[in-house]
């Protein structure tokens, strides 16, 4: 598939309908690509697919639609969601972008460059087709990991006992260096200016004197991106202290499903999702959230 | 040199723990920092690297400086105190404590920090041999000895002993807390461990990097190289690289509002943040270009220029395996020449 | 007594405020028992703070044969600064300092004829050194000074540059506004043009302090009219928050501006690398 990739990419770029190709560029590690714009046809040798391709080039899509001419973008099945939903904000360009499509068999977790065996996403992955592309380069021999149940880490959170959940989160959010990799990778936070970026509020984007704020930043960001979170797994993927992000994004996914029925952010370019579309004045809200409190 | 018996070692991290407080690598959710040491917790000696460098013991990401109240047209300013309890960070690794000379040139410089020169006077850092170092490290090409770090105790966990040899009068008295537990050893008794670890070292990528193309660099024609163009076009503009790096020493000093007050405080900041150098009339550094580009020529050309040639990196490696779109130091230097 | 090192400050108070422009005013700052903070040169800076507000450094504007306090003259631009404009008369407000190199008052600009020039706020720290030459005067040769502003309204020290500057031996002050305005009588036109218009000799050490497009052409002027970079001093702002050399903040190359600078040779600004 690489050897396609990058046949596809020459092509673009010779005939001119490409100004540059957004993919992965080796580096000195198999498994530590760099997400990467390539201009030049000689250079594409050093363009690379594997399943340690695993960041998202959606985001990059937003830097790239505001230069000159068309950008050839590489997406796997997961990260097609986040271009969709990223087009539906008005954050990219679609007329500038050509996306390829490219199969995707699970991304690898690497630990001081060792494979040390599946992503979580890749693990709970449900997003087995490209929703958005112009071409598909696919290879079926491709296997996916078995899959497991997305919402099983979410579910036996619920079932914990509100002092224990309380803690299993401090637990967790105790050890955020507020590095802010997740915010700064994740393709739905595409704010210009990041509210934990003002020195307006107390919550500017620092480690704080107590836990608190580590906390205040991570369900904030979570109810910004609420209802526009593909769960595409990035901000799991780069906590360099592996907090499991993904669980509070699933949660309110989950919450999303039961209480406005399922919806899946990026599916398309035009529905509204089900916070945006919410009308307080003829929509009944669902009675859990009543019973809920 | 002494050795105590690798099935004591609990009771020689009680014995410390006794009289100091101990900082040591704890494993938790699969990741290891370094943690307070308390009866009951298992140390992780077996991970290469912790996340966060032990650099927080003297410099911790967050610090409250004062408490400052505002009443009616009177201010209040509380002190907040220096640390006055001793401590041992058992278990640096070599690169992280070259780390804490490089930040000691810039603390303990005139005017010293009083801050961190109370911590540094309190505390007293157990350097542990690299047994297993790793793809990523290069810390030979900037005089480390993985197999021999120095610091006030050195220390090598090999076959089933710890062997410790004291370096400094501080390193003397904490093995002299250690009398019950020591027997005698020789240098040769882990001879043949630190011929194995040069070895390993041997064989990793980036072991034999020669920095020479930076020696005597010139500021302008660095800063004004082309590679800096699309050298960061991966650069998600986060702070890993500089939280998890042992020389980064860059810091921000905020308030938090406690409600009768104002504590103020200072915390790591890094010059990869777009409100770094933001001032109200503009921002010097306007795109993630030149945010970048700082980073890098501060360990590589600024400090050195400050420091008698001394780079302001480690080859600790963390910010190449940490790095969300795999960007690192050493790709730097290599697009700047080095090889 | 403040100790800088430890980033701890004073308390000092506001004994007097005054109203220089519609966005500028000068604050008197004593600290808690009378008397000044601390002994400063020409062009040092002192960080001033409100807790739970902000802190920020600040050029001290007072001269240091002024013993009696520090003056700070301050426009309103961000959150401390619009919190400051608020502030009265006997008002708590925290200090620390001096911090940065001064001007070379008492070597290499002793005995030269002196140029100042300066654009709007940028008088203030221009003003330290201007009082300290006036207090000193036999000590050193002719004075010119050339101050512009956006307007007339927006020229700050202006009664002092009216009643005292006017008025000191071998001294000529030159003002100039960017617009025609009615009432103004004076130059109409930026610094640097006007500057050229002057006819002033290139044998005087130069200090100018102003917005930093209003510097780098008046160097390029200075240039023209025959002066040279190591003849001229400047000083340079960037965000700061130790005023140590410590947070990493302030740095241009391998030069931090709170304690390399405020105050830098132009020769030695071009050997760094363009970004302030």
């Amino acid at each position: 598939m690489q050897e396609q990739l990058r046949i596809l990419a020459g092509k673009m770029l010779a005939d001119g309908r490409a100004a540059r190709v957004l993919g992965w560029k080796r580096t000195d590690f198999e498994t530590a690509p760099e997400p990467s714009f390539f201009t030049a046809q000689d250079d594409l040798s050093e363009l690379v697919y594997n399943k340690y391709c695993a960041a998202n080039l959606s985001g990059f899509m937003i830097g790239a639609g505001k230069r000159d001419g068309v950008t050839v973008v590489f997406l796997k099945p997961c990260d097609t969601y986040s271009f969709n939903q990223l087009v539906k904000e008005h954050q990219i360009d679609r007329a500038k972008a050509y996306v390829v499509g490219v199969s995707c068999g699970g991304n690898a977790k690497v630990e001081e460059m060792e494979d040390v065996g599946w992503l979580e996403r890749c693990l709970v992955c449900t997003k087995h087709d490209h929703v958005v592309y112009d071409e598909l380069v696919l290879d079926e021999s491709l296997s996916r990991p078995e899959a497991q149940d997305r919402f099983g880490g979410v579910t036996r959170l619920e079932g914990l006992q509100s002092l224990e959940r309380y803690e299993f989160w401090q637990g967790e959010l105790s050890t955020c260096i507020r590095c802010n990799a997740c915010r700064n990778v994740c393709p739905a936070c595409n704010c210009k200016k990041c509210v934990f970026d003002s020195a307006k509020y107390d919550t500017a984007a620092k480690a704080n004197v107590t836990t608190f704020e580590e906390q205040l930043f991570h369900i904030i960001r979570a109810y910004h991106v609420a209802g526009r979170c593909t769960d595409c797994g990035e901000c799991a993927r780069v906590c360099p202290q592996d907090i499991k992000l993904q669980l509070l994004n699933r949660k309110i996914i989950k919450d999303i499903n039961e209480l406005y029925g399922e919806f899946q952010a990026g599916q398309d370019t035009e529905t509204l999702g089900p916070l945006t579309a919410f009308n307080a004045d003829t929509d009944a809200e669902p009675s859990i959230v009543h019973t809920r409190g | 040199m002494y050795k105590v018996s690798a099935t004591q070692l609990t009771d020689v991290l009680n014995t410390l723990a006794g009289t100091m407080d101990v900082f040591l690598p704890i494993r938790k959710d699969g990741q290891t920092n370094f943690g307070l040491y308390a009866e009951g917790v298992q140390a992780d000696f077996d991970t290469l690297k912790t996340v966060k460098p032990p650099k927080e013991f003297f410099l911790p990401q967050s610090e409250s400086l004062y408490k400052g109240v505002v009443d009616g047209k009177d201010i209040h300013i509380e002190p907040a105190a220096f640390a006055d309890r001793p401590f041992v960070v058992f278990g640096m690794r070599g690169c992280d404590v070259l780390g804490m000379e490089i930040l000691d040139k810039v603390y303990l410089g005139e005017p010293v920090d009083r801050f961190y020169e109370a911590r540094r006077g309190h505390g007293c850092v157990v350097a542990l041999a690299c047994g297993r170092p790793a793809s990523t490290c290069f810390c030979k090409p900037f005089g480390v000895d993985a197999s021999d770090p120095q610091a006030d105790v050195t220390a090598w966990l090999c076959g089933q002993y710890l062997y410790l040899e004291p370096v400094t009068e501080r390193g003397r008295q904490l093995t002299h807390k250690l009398e019950p537990f020591l027997q005698d050893a020789d240098a040769e008794d882990v001879a043949e461990y630190r011929q194995e670890i040069r070895e390993r070292l041997e064989a990793l990528p980036y072991n034999n990097l020669s920095l020479d193309a930076l020696k005597d660099a010139d500021m302008l024609e660095v800063f004004n190289s082309p590679v800096w163009d699309s050298v960061c076009d991966a650069c998600i503009a986060c702070g890993t690289c500089s939280y998890v790096c042992p020389t980064c020493q860059c810091y921000d000093i905020k308030d938090y509002n406690t409600g009768d007050g104002a504590i103020r405080y200072r915390t790591w900041d890094s010059c990869m943040y777009s409100d770094f150098t933001l001032m109200a009339h503009g921002n010097p550094r306007k795109t993630q270009k030149e945010r970048f580009r700082q980073r890098f020529m501060h360990k590589l050309v600024y400090h050195p220029s400050t420091a008698g040639g001394q780079l302001s990196c480690v080859g600790c490696g963390r910010c190449v395996n940490k790095c969300p779109s795999s960007l690192n130091i050493v790709k730097i230097m290599k697009s700047l020449g080095v090889s | 007594m403040c100790m800088p090192d430890t980033l701890i400050p004073e308390v000092g108070v506001i004994t007097s405020i005054r109203d220089e422009t519609p966005d500028v005013k000068t604050f008197c700052v004593t600290s808690a028992t009378g008397g000044k903070p601390f002994g400063h040169k020409p062009g040092q800076c002192a960080m001033l703070s409100v807790p739970g507000v902000g802190e920020a450094m600040f050029s001290i504007t007072s001269s240091p044969t002024n013993t009696l306090y520090m003056e700070f003259s301050v426009k309103r631009c961000g959150t401390l600064t619009d919190y400051m404009h608020t502030m009265q008369e006997g008002d708590g407000i925290t200090i620390r300092g001096p911090y940065g190199k001064p001007f070379p008052v008492d070597d290499v600009l002793r005995g030269q004829d002196l140029l100042f020039i300066a654009g709007g706020i940028g008088l203030a720290p221009v003003r330290s050194v201007i009082n300290y030459v006036f207090d000193k005067r036999e000590d050193y040769g002719s004075v010119d000074i050339v101050y512009g502003s956006r307007s007339a309204g927006d020229l700050v020290f202006r009664p002092e540059i009216e009643d005292t500057w006017r008025s000191r031996p071998r001294t000529n002050v030159y003002l100039t506004i960017d617009r025609p305005e009615e009432g103004w009588s004076g130059n109409v036109g930026f610094v640097p043009a006007y500057l050229g218009s002057l006819g002033l000799g290139c044998d005087k050490t130069v200090i100018v302090c102003g917005p930093p497009v209003m510097i780098k052409f008046v160097l390029e002027e200075l240039v023209k009219l025959g002066f040279k970079k190591q003849q001229i001093y400047t000083t340079l702002e960037l965000r700061m928050k130790c005023g140590i050399g410590k947070c990493g903040r302030c740095n241009i190359g391998s030069k931090l501006v709170c304690k390399d600078g405020p105050v830098f040779r132009c020769d030695e600004v071009d050997e760094l690398p363009d970004e302030y």
